[in-house]
């Protein structure tokens, strides 16, 4: 499987990436790659210029901003899992992306770039979305910040324009709150079936908030809103969960294919809910 | 063997020869290959299941700079000829020509339809998307029962029918034996399709020099297919040379004579420069041909007390597009294996082999094995069910006795030796059945999410292929015997040439270990040398847990002979009668006497300084041997598996696995053990993770390693293996083989133990593999009472609603409500 | 064409490569290094795996440019003066292998998962090799071998003689448990 030809540009700011992906309509950018050189080998994308992020230090990191935490866009799997920042105030997304692909892949695949290819079956969106994070992209107008539920259209879609990249992500420190990610996987390197990031806020013997992200269940991530309207105020029970839970699926479109079914993709959806909040909970 | 018993090797765990440039990466896989010069071929595929190419328009590929030569089906003409099936296992078989590149007709995605030959491998992949095809869509031909039906479309239409062969065998009063049955039970159980998926992708180099050719290929087979090459382009068979460098792993996907192989060598001879393809690995699932897909209808008839009276099959087999070199022949060697380790009084048995539009099948570990296993092992756990009897227990009334052997079973096979008793004692002890059984009780009762079940499977097959008579019985197109040579020279060392074609299993080490004890030569004294056809000409390659049993003898007969040339010689400078002369540790001594003594490596130098040779001797310590089995051989075993099942979600994991065989005489337990580890994953892979899948017009959607799941080490247990140890008693060494022993066993193992967690929920089978998705769908429907183990279908487009175990149970006195409680 | 230079195995290299070159293919028939094998084309099997800066990485989904500056360490680069590096002898010791296939792959991911985790449970041992694929051997004796390697290293680290700093001894620099090396604080520089 070889990619097909194409010219190769390695900018040294984001304004020369933005000005290097603005001069071609198919211009591509790189992060990691771990998503873009399968495509390339397998010529399901041939971008005549191929825009290499990976010398953009600025695009690299992790920073305490006070009441949010700032990850670069450029960001390494593995350095977000080894973060102490992240480990402290953003515990979902270290567990999440524990669970993606592999060591190797999680040492080269970057967090923007997970994010930006926005296949519903990876793991991070849903958790960018249950974490209400905030995305930073730069363009040839300047800078924008869009909330998640903007930035994911379609099934491998987002906003970013083709002259656009992503520079980072704001996630806000969701104080006193603690969060879950429950993958279900056939085998350890499958896609999730379906994936459930989970949070809750606890007062006294009650659930006072929650939140839920859906990996998998359909062409974006998805909130489970209806799930955590129905946690507000309740004990913070297993029966009330469950109860909870039965409607993790509504207003999804779930797909079917060679992983999974729509009919037991709710019903894993359900299920995984359930436990994910349990978790998050302390149930 | 003469050798004293603190001095064998035999027997012990030797650490391997081979692993130092495997380990080290001084490997040389086919696609290492670097000469100079190399061309570059690239395979255009058809993307359609089923086709007639209309037009193909190769001009612009073929002015692309760096381009040799863009080559089609029609460009190699007659020259191509067709790829071989060695085995026409009725006269009546279909066989539909089959030119490795596609001339007229494509009949399933992956087969080739153009090739580029370019400077490298980057330039031929660029040009291929050069070329222009035209394919005029004909129906895809994929499920077996419909392409049975009278309107069915078809697959090869010449030949009228989509139905290649019926082959039908029984033996005793089968309706006898179901007439007077109390219990009879049926079921309808799928082998799928399964992608062998060996490590190192397939890959061919050929080397032209003048009219004779050298052609490199990662294969199993490199002596059938020089063979087999002559036969099918007609170069002269002395001209050809082919070497199996280092192969990474095979499990019966290349024990093949393929398309791309004969492709190569003409684009060589035609070309007349050093030629190279490498699969990728999508194209390999794709066109390397694939496993198992059985539709397997088995019904066993039982007294009340569980004494099996009787077992009839009717087996869908299918062929996939074409018949490739054993394609046919894979579900015969089932054939003769249903009735496994059980006494019976009648056994009927037939095979329908099905054309479909899909990736031919052939053999893969286990061929045609495993699948009778899987029946006969799921059924028996389903009859014991019925008769509300502990599975072992109804195995245990109708096992044959140790004391019992020989036997000729049902099947008509001799087992020579066994012991079913001490390999199920001592799986037991290490499984803990009974601590098992209470701990399920306990679930059950307080409706625990997470059930256990337990899964036996007292399997045995017949391996160690084959005695060539029996092979000739089945129409086989070639014999079963294997090939050795053993030269001592000057110096003392020896080298040992074998016809077995390792690739992964480890012969160089246990040939080692044989010659190191049959000459009484130190084992880092012994050489072995196999895989080329020029070092070793006569072999049949590795393939049938075959090696050890037949090559491995062929080592020791080659090394009797050997000692006695040396006798010979050693009596002629011990001035003594040769019936004097004694052999032990590798030296010869006057009977009765300590010294003088002559070592068989110094009288290696004797013969070859040839001074002083007795008369009539020549001039050299080497001899060859050819072994032909007089039978098969028989490995046994017990094994048991616990599996804990998430009825929330459907997800089965394996929580222990205990493997008790016995292959007999083990020669080096260490690569026993690998084998039967890396057998038991093959074989859990089945039962769990691995399944080709088709959509609605013929695509592979499995077609990356993305989604064909094979296991990683995350998904798979620890195992507890043991052995007992009953000689074989068809050969010196007492081995049985066990390359194919684990994956045979452990499928139903698996299965049984997911229904026997299920039994609470009404389910009696699930369909393979046990995904949570398809257990899931089990448990739900099954409650209701209708059939049970649907899930993902087969082809994408089929409903979920889809049934695909049909079982029924007619009972008679013992009473009961049909296939679920 | 893309200008690299790029270290392996402890030799320096500077070549003009196609930009769509794949670090696995640079490596195999530029270099010649054709100990590490290609296994599949969507980065599942791991057979490809070398270390990049001393971590893990599939050099099928890596472009050659992309290792422009970077050291590559192959299972080629291991042994040195005809010693066995621990892993590598383990591997051997425990029966790990049979085709060999996976082995390069598999043994360079134990590199990595050993620098990040000196003492790893066999859970953590399976799970650090989820990356890479092996047919023949179930795995069970790739789990054992790693235990021992690690056993192995533990004890030369407690050892009071200082190791050589040759690729034979190369021992994990941090200790287990330890991420091997801490994120920079902030952003970097803009």
């Amino acid at each position: 499987m070889i990619p097909p030809q194409f010219e190769y540009v390695k900018p040294n700011s984001v304004a020369e990436a933005v000005s290097a992906l603005g001069e071609s309509e198919e211009a591509k950018a790189l992060a990691g790659g771990q998503s873009l050189l399968p495509l390339l080998r397998f010529r399901l994308a041939y971008p005549d210029v191929v825009v290499d992020l990976g010398e953009l230090a600025e695009l690299r990191g992790v920073r305490d901003e006070g009441d949010a935490v700032w990850i670069g866009a450029m960001t390494t799997h593995y350095d977000v899992v080894n973060d102490p920042v992240i480990a402290e105030h953003c515990e979902l997304l270290a567990m999440a992306t524990r669970t993606v692909a592999d060591p190797a892949v999680r040492h080269r695949g970057t967090i923007g770039g997970s994010l930006s290819h926005a296949d519903p079956a990876g793991d991070l969106p849903a958790v960018a979305l249950a974490l209400e994070a905030e995305f930073l992209i730069s363009g040839p107008e300047g800078e924008r910040t869009v909330a998640a539920p903007d930035f994911f259209e379609d099934y491998l879609t987002t906003t970013l324009e083709p002259e656009e990249i992503l520079t980072g992500i704001r996630v806000p420190k969701w104080e006193g709150w603690s969060f879950h990610y429950e993958k279900f996987a056939r085998t350890a390197q499958a896609w999730a079936i379906v994936g459930v990031a989970a949070g809750t806020r606890r007062r006294e013997g009650e659930i006072a908030e929650a939140r839920v992200g859906l990996t998998n269940m359909g062409p974006t991530p998805m909130r489970a809103h209806a799930v955590e309207e129905a946690l507000v105020g309740v004990p913070a029970q297993a029966g009330s969960v469950r109860a909870a839970s039965a409607t993790a699926d509504q207003g999804t479109a779930p797909p079917s294919d060679v992983n999974g079914q729509a009919d037991y993709r709710r019903h894993l959806a359900r299920v995984l809910t359930e436990r994910a909040l349990e978790q998050a909970a302390g149930i | 063997m003469t050798i004293a018993p603190e001095d064998r090797q035999l027997g012990l765990p030797r650490l391997r020869k081979e692993d130092a440039r495997l380990i080290t990466g001084q490997t040389n896989w086919t696609d290492n290959i670097q000469q100079v010069g190399t061309l570059h071929v690239a395979f255009l595929r058809s993307p359609v299941a089923h086709a007639r190419i209309s037009g193909l328009d190769v001009s612009a590929a073929q002015e692309q700079p760096g381009v040799i030569s863009v080559l089609t089906g029609a460009d190699f003409g007659e020259e191509q000829g067709s790829l071989p099936c060695a085995w026409p296992v009725t006269e009546d078989m279909v066989l539909p020509e089959h030119p490795p590149m596609a001339v007229e007709e494509v009949r399933f995605v992956g087969e080739a339809v153009a090739c580029v030959v370019a400077r490298d491998p980057y330039t031929a992949v660029d040009a291929l998307e050069m070329i222009d095809v035209d394919f005029e869509p004909l129906p895809a031909v994929l499920d077996m029962e419909a392409a049975l039906t009278e309107d069915a479309d078809l697959v090869h239409t010449a030949a009228g029918t989509n139905k290649a062969f019926v082959w039908p065998m029984s033996n005793g009063d089968v309706d006898a034996a179901f007439d007077g049955a109390e219990v009879v039970v049926t079921r309808r159980y799928r082998q799928q399709r399964l992608i062998p998926a060996a490590m190192e992708p397939r890959s061919v180099v050929c080397s032209p020099d003048g009219d004779t050719f050298t052609l490199w290929s990662a294969t199993q087979i490199p002596h059938i297919l020089r063979v087999m090459l002559a036969m099918t382009t007609g170069i002269p068979e002395q001209k050809i040379r082919v070497v199996a460098p280092d192969v990474g792993g095979g499990f019966g996907s290349k024990l093949q004579v393929t398309a791309e192989e004969v492709l190569t060598l003409l684009l060589a001879k035609r070309l007349n420069k050093p030629v190279k393809w490498t699969e990728t690995r999508s194209e390999g699932f794709q066109t390397t041909h694939h496993g198992r897909d059985q539709i397997q209808d088995v019904s066993i008839a039982a007294d009340a007390d569980g004494r099996v009276r009787g077992l009839k099959v009717d087996l869908m087999a299918d062929m996939g597009a074409y018949m490739m070199l054993v394609t046919p022949g894979v579900p015969l060697l089932g054939a003769f294996m249903y009735p496994g380790i059980y006494k019976m009084d009648a056994y009927a048995f037939s095979c329908t082999g099905v054309f479909t539009t899909k990736t031919p099948t052939d053999a893969y570990r286990g061929a045609g094995r495993p699948e009778a296993t899987y029946a006969i092992e799921r059924i028996m756990s389903e009859l014991a069910h019925e008769l509300g009897m502990d599975p072992m227990e109804l195995r245990r009334r109708n096992w044959i006795n140790h004391d019992e052997f020989p036997y000729t079973s049902i099947g008509g096979l001799t087992y020579d030796s066994g012991n079913y008793e001490a390999a199920t004692a001592r799986a037991m002890e290490l499984f803990g059945y009974d601590a098992l059984r209470a701990e399920q009780r306990a679930r059950r009762e307080r409706g625990d999410t997470v059930q256990l079940g337990l899964g036996i499977s007292t399997y045995t097959e017949m391996c160690g292929l084959a005695p060539s008579r029996m092979l000739g019985g089945l129409s086989y197109g070639a014999g079963g015997w294997e090939h050795a040579s053993v030269r001592m020279l000057p110096t003392g060392g020896v080298e040992v040439v074998t016809g077995t074609t390792p690739h992964g299993q480890g012969h160089v080490t246990a040939w080692s270990q044989i010659a190191a004890d049959y000459l009484g030569v130190p084992f880092d004294d012994v050489q072995v040398l196999h895989g080329d056809t020029q070092v070793s000409p006569q072999g049949m390659d590795t393939y049938g847990s075959r090696s050890l049993v037949v090559g491995g003898t062929a080592v020791v007969e080659a090394c009797g002979r050997v000692v006695e040339k040396a006798r010979k010689l050693a009596a002629h400078m011990l001035e003594a009668a040769e019936g004097d002369v004694e052999f032990s540790n590798g030296r010869f001594r006057v009977r009765g006497t300590q010294e003088p003594s002559a070592g068989i490596q110094e009288l290696a130098l004797a013969a070859f300084t040839a001074h002083d040779l007795p008369e009539e001797m020549e001039a050299s310590l080497n001899a060859e041997a050819t072994f032909d089995p007089e039978n098969f051989s028989y490995p046994h075993g017990t094994h048991l598996c616990a599996v804990e099942v998430d009825t929330a979600t459907g997800r089965a994991s394996i929580r222990s696995y205990v493997a008790v065989d016995d292959v007999g005489t083990a020669v080096n337990p260490l690569l026993v053990e690998g084998q039967v580890h890396g057998g038991l994953a093959q074989g859990i892979a089945q039962a769990m993770f691995e399944e080709a899948v088709h959509d609605a017009e013929g695509n592979l959607v499995t077609s990356t390693m993305a989604d064909y799941l094979v296991p990683s080490a995350v998904d798979l247990p620890e195992f507890t293996t043991d052995r007992t140890e009953t000689p074989a008693v068809t050969n010196p060494m007492g081995a049985k083989g066990v390359g194919e022993a684990g994956t045979i066993a452990s499928t139903p193992a698996v299965v049984n133990a997911v229904v026997d967690a299920l039994r609470p929920f009404g389910v009696d089978d699930v369909r393979m593999p046990c995904t949570p998705e398809r257990i899931w769908r089990a448990m739900a429907q099954a409650g209701a009472g209708g059939d049970t183990a649907p899930g993902t279908p087969t082809s994408l487009a089929a409903s979920s609603e889809e049934s695909t175990a049909a079982g029924t149970t007619q009972t008679g006195e013992t009473g009961g409500e049909g296939a679920t409680q | 064409m893309p200008h690299i230079r790029v270290t392996v195995d402890g030799v320096r290299y500077d070549d003009e490569i196609e930009a769509r070159r794949l670090l696995t293919h640079y490596l195999r028939d530029t270099l010649g290094k054709v100990g590490t094998p290609i296994g599949c084309d969507t980065s599942n099997c791991g057979a490809c795996t070398v270390l990049m800066d001393g971590m893990s990485a599939k050099s099928c989904s890596v472009l050659a440019v992309q290792a422009d500056g970077h050291e590559i360490t192959t299972v080629e680069g291991l042994a040195s003066n005809g010693t066995w590096h621990p892993v590598q002898r383990a591997f051997h010791e425990n029966h790990a292998l049979q085709c060999g296939y996976c082995t390069p792959g598999m043994i360079m991911a134990t590199l990595d998962l050993l620098q990040e985790n000196l003492d790893p449970s066999d859970e953590e041992i399976r799970e650090g090799l989820e990356g890479n694929l092996c047919r023949c051997t179930g795995y069970s004796n790739i789990v054992k071998a790693v235990r021992t390697a690690a056993a192995e290293i533990r004890a030369a680290e407690s050892a009071p003689t200082v190791m050589t700093a040759s690729g034979a001894e190369e021992v994990p620099r941090q200790a287990a448990g330890e991420p091997r090396r801490p994120m920079a604080k902030g952003g970097g520089t803009s």
